[in-house]
């Protein structure tokens, strides 16, 4: 069962949200951060704010929706909510946490505040355990200049495996670099090697044990690792996220099997 | 109550009772459950840093500074962190 255009990226959210019929898109690339870190302001800042905004069925979270075009390829940038967490402790956590773990985009954006670094880097650990096509957008760091707080970015790219660039959206500073890591992850030119969270010995020999069963069940779809640390957490609505999933790729397959067969 | 290589010595309070203007590090987090998921993605780990930064009018909640952030708690949660105060 590979990923087929249906089942990620763009595919994926006409499904789920029933967007994406008028603007066709060569790569999707999410968008995701804390609240208040200036996320909106680089998505306007890129999408140069060519934006409507889409609702979620059922959901009073409001989501952003634009593109770009660099290099005649078209970027569809999908604003996630603000979160501090994918631990789904709310509808907006749990929308966001979805997007990128069944959404699949190609490129996946972590805004942080650079004047909040640290508790900033929670979130960015959080999506490096779901995807390794991600970019760290420093944001803010007009402010952090400010208020004389300095960054080694570098040091900062090298600890975290990813590419990291610094940005002040407002003024429109590092978004051309911006761009062009992006275009690097989803062509492939940059690679990832994203730090991996190792815990406790027993957290990790249980994983060890989970990971072959659930790569068994979704293939490489969805990410093993990432799975078997919540079914460790029992976190129920990730369970009834990944059975949803389960019954609609069933859904896709049989539908081929049908074509095939027809 | 422990002492360390002749300190002060170091009491486990909990948040509430930080007087403000001082600091102190998270002992552990008695909250469970979403409260406690909460806490932790704050960056409110054993052996984070905070500091009493003012109380509101009411007395309640308080502001805290936590990794570079201003977060207030009310006295029900605040009582939830226990903090080593060393009283400086």
């Amino acid at each position: 069962m590979g990923l087929t255009n249906q089942s990620s990226g763009s595919g994926a959210i006409k499904e789920r949200f029933g967007w994406g019929q008028n603007t066709r898109a060569d790569y999707v690339i999410a968008l995701a951060g804390n609240p208040n870190t200036g996320k909106s302001t680089v998505f306007n800042a890129l999408t140069g704010l060519n934006q409507h905004t889409g609702n979620w069925p059922g959901k009073t979270v409001l989501l952003a929706e634009g593109h770009y075009i660099h290099q005649c390829l078209t970027y569809k940038l999908i604003d996630l909510p603000g979160t501090y967490s994918l631990m789904a402790n709310s509808v907006e956590e749990q929308v966001a946490r979805d997007y990128l773990c069944f959404g699949r985009p190609d490129a996946t954006v972590v805004v942080l505040d650079a004047t909040c670094l640290e508790r900033n880097l929670n979130l960015a650990l959080q999506v490096m355990e779901i995807t390794t096509r991600l970019i760290v957008c420093v944001n803010l760091v007009d402010e952090a200049q400010r208020k004389k707080i300095q960054i080694d970015y570098d040091a900062l790219a090298a600890k975290l495996g990813v590419p990291v660039v610094p940005t002040a959206a407002r003024s429109g500073v590092g978004l051309e670099q911006l761009i062009k890591a992006v275009s690097g992850i989803v062509t492939g030119s940059i690679e990832t090697k994203p730090y991996v969270v190792r815990y406790k010995k027993e957290i990790e020999n249980a994983i060890c044990r989970l990971e072959p069963k659930i790569k068994q069940l979704v293939g490489e779809a969805l990410n093993a690792r990432w799975l078997a640390l919540r079914l460790l957490d029992r976190d129920q609505t990730v369970i009834d996220a990944v059975e949803n999933w389960l019954a609609r790729e069933d859904r896709l397959t049989t539908g081929i099997k049908e074509v095939v067969l027809a | 109550m422990e002492y360390k290589q002749g300190d002060c010595p170091t009491k486990i309070i909990s948040l509430h009772d930080l007087p403000v203007g001082k600091l102190a590090t998270v002992s552990s987090i008695q909250a469970a459950g979403l409260t406690r998921r909460r806490m932790l993605d704050l960056g409110l780990v054993p052996g984070t840093r905070v500091k009493a930064l003012r109380i509101s009018p009411a007395g309640d909640p308080k502001a805290y500074r936590i990794r570079g952030a201003v977060i207030a708690f009310r006295k029900e949660e605040a009582q939830q962190i226990l903090i080593n105060y060393k009283g400086e």
